[in-house]
């Protein structure tokens, strides 16, 4: 049976064009064209907004909450991803940026980036029980890549650091002080990710490792950039209080997370296809010495992710620079233990494998359709062009046993056929009497 | 005997010597075919492996051969079959450590005499014939239920 998902990453159909760019890139293979428009296979999509960025008409959305939709809770707290602060130019405070992200109408406005350093000292912990007896620790920080490894890597699932990500950890440090401030009631608090990504969005609605995400809602770095813009120029940096260490900063490029666990051991690698390339190897058992491993669906890390307004390269220029004005902060043993014990950190609920590339439950019905379906690969051309409306013709045969798809999708197949049957009038025409020929056209004569 | 049993998929990789470009690509196929077929992680990642050390010995040792993935519901089998230069001493090429891989090899860190001892500790039944000038045979057999 197939479980109705949610996904943050849709297909606007009017925009498009059906110029099949999209299914080459997707890492799971989970786009398919048919008359004429992409079609997204719900169960396979990570939303890691690979398609987002490669389609040429806009026509991959990422579906996020408005900023009016604060308004449902009556206090809104703000959660600044560590990817906000590389997006402004010539801003060189923290402060001025969450104080800008008030000003758009929040109450309190918590860094993501200081639950980093929580959830840092959680993960230090864990490696420290795990004591190297699984290596390498995968970080669970980007929900494109846990769903990546669901999809296609399920052995390696028991290799992910069952910790909550900094954006779970915020949103419960960030309301339950603000209760305790305010004397209010939880239930009047929403919580709100500013997000550089829709794989965030889908997290919140789907969580990993717990059934109810803390988070409210999800606003996109690329919505809120404009209207931020232009209170930071009015934004007093001493309003509010930036916490985070340079570490916890850190997070938002590729390896920020790895420094933040001063491990020497680590390996960071970001962009999608190039996580693949490293799980496969991991899979493979060749990189059975090393620690950590941090991988990254963006280029560049959370700062490259497709909602973000800045240029990756630039942003993470920006906040490596940044980050040197946090190197006063720091996080203490006692703040650290405190937490421990109040809020969710761990993951409350397993990770399991979702095999969707699976093409049957029972194991001869499988054999015989892969039997199936190289057979049919054979005869294919082998060009993988996707004019079919699947990714490459090994995707096509599989398409065609799942009975999704018939051979005579394959253009050249179809050029072939239609070349045969073209012979085959010939050959009959050749066959139609003389005589009758001759009286018709006299007919049309008289 | 249920008839479903008699369902029996053969796919026959040929692998070049030498060639450290296309190296692992067989057993990569094979490995994506177990996950298609739905084969238990735990086990994707045995036969994985061992197909790899199997792969790896025909383009690093051989003169050319192939790899033969044989799956039925019981049992997966990898075959790699080579036609020289064959194993003088098969005892102590079994040996962890014992390896006579050449430099080239060694430069791009295979040679660590590991691979046969782990084909062997990944199978469920292992079993080598070699005949000096004539060729190598490994067959892996590993059990699904
Ligand atoms: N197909 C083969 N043909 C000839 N010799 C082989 C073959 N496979 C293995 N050998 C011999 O057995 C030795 C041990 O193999 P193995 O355990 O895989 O270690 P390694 O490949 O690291 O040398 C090799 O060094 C080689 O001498
Ligand atoms: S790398 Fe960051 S921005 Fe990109 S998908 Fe993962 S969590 Fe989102
Ligand atoms: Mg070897």
């Amino acid at each position: 049976m197939l479980e109705q998902y949610y996904h943050s990453v849709t297909l606007d159909r009017g925009k498009c064009k059906g110029c099949t760019n999209c299914i080459k890139r997707c890492p799971t293979e989970a786009i398919r064209f048919a008359d004429g428009k992409a079609r997204i296979i719900g169960e396979r999509c990570i939303d890691c907004g690979e398609c987002i960025r490669v389609c040429p008409y806009h026509a991959k959305v990422a579906v996020t909450d408005s900023l009016s939709s604060i308004n449902a809770f009556k206090y809104k707290i703000a959660l600044p991803a560590p990817s906000l602060y590389g997006q402004f130019e010539k801003v060189d405070k923290f402060g001025k940026v969450l104080a800008g992200l008030k000003m758009l109408g929040f109450d309190e406005v918590y860094e993501v980036a200081r639950a980093a350093d929580y959830t840092a000292a959680f993960i230090k912990r864990e490696m420290e029980e795990n004591r190297g007896r699984i290596k390498p620790l995968i970080s669970s920080a980007c929900p494109a890549i846990v769903r990546l490894i669901q999809v296609r890597f399920p052995e390696l699932i028991k290799n992910i650091i069952p910790i909550s990500s900094p954006m779970e950890i915020a949103a419960q440090i960030a309301k339950r002080t603000f209760c305790e401030k305010r004397g209010v009631k939880p239930e009047e608090v929403g919580a709100f990710f500013i997000t550089p990504c829709a794989a965030k969005m889908t997290v919140v609605r789907n969580p990993i490792g717990m059934d109810k995400s803390f988070v409210d809602g999800c606003i996109s770095i690329m919505d809120i950039y404009g209207p931020l813009c232009s209170k930071i120029k009015k934004a007093k940096s001493e309003d509010v209080l930036h916490m985070a260490t340079e570490f916890g900063v850190g997070w938002a490029n590729a390896g920020g997370e790895g420094r933040s666990l001063h491990k020497n051991n680590f390996l960071a690698v970001d962009g999608i296809h190039n996580v693949i390339k490293v799980l496969e190897e991991i899979e493979n058992g060749k990189l059975s010495d090393l620690d950590f491993f941090e991988g990254l669906s963006c280029v560049g890390g959370c700062v490259g992710g497709p909602l973000v307004f800045e240029n990756s390269f630039v942003a993470q220029n920006r906040v490596r620079e940044l980050k040197s004005s946090a190197q006063g902060n720091a996080l203490t043993c006692e703040e650290v233990e405190k937490e421990v014990s109040s809020i969710v950190w761990r993951f409350q609920t397993e990770i399991t494998s979702k095999p969707v590339m699976k093409l049957a439950e029972d194991i001869s019905v499988a054999i015989k359709k892969m039997e199936e379906m190289n057979t049919i690969y054979e005869q294919l051309p082998g060009l993988d062009c996707g004019s079919c409306g699947s990714p490459n013709c090994r995707a096509l045969a599989e398409d065609i046993v799942r009975g999704y798809a018939t051979e005579m999708d394959c253009i050249f197949k179809l050029k072939e056929k239609v070349k045969m049957l073209a012979q085959e009038m010939i050959e009959l025409s050749e066959k139609i009497p003389l005589g009758k020929e001759t009286t018709s056209e006299e007919d049309v004569k008289e | 005997m249920e008839t479903t049993d008699n369902v029996t998929m053969c796919q026959y990789y040929s692998i070049e010597a030498g060639n450290f470009t296309l190296a692992g690509e067989a057993a990569g196929q094979i490995k994506n075919n177990l996950k298609q077929l739905g084969i238990d992680a735990a086990l994707v990642k045995k036969v994985a492996i061992a197909s790899y050390e199997a792969e790896m010995n025909l383009v690093i040792h051989s003169n050319g051969g192939r790899l033969i993935f044989k799956i039925n519901p019981k049992v997966i089998t990898i075959i790699a079959q080579d036609d020289g230069p064959g194993i003088k001493d098969i005892e102590l090429a079994m040996k962890e450590g014992y390896s006579t891989a050449p430099d080239t090899a060694r430069e791009l860190g295979f040679g660590a005499g590991m691979g046969l001892p782990n084909m062997k500790r990944c199978a469920d039944r292992f079993v080598i014939r070699s005949e000096e000038g004539k060729g190598t045979e490994v067959e892996l057999s590993f059990n699904l239920s």
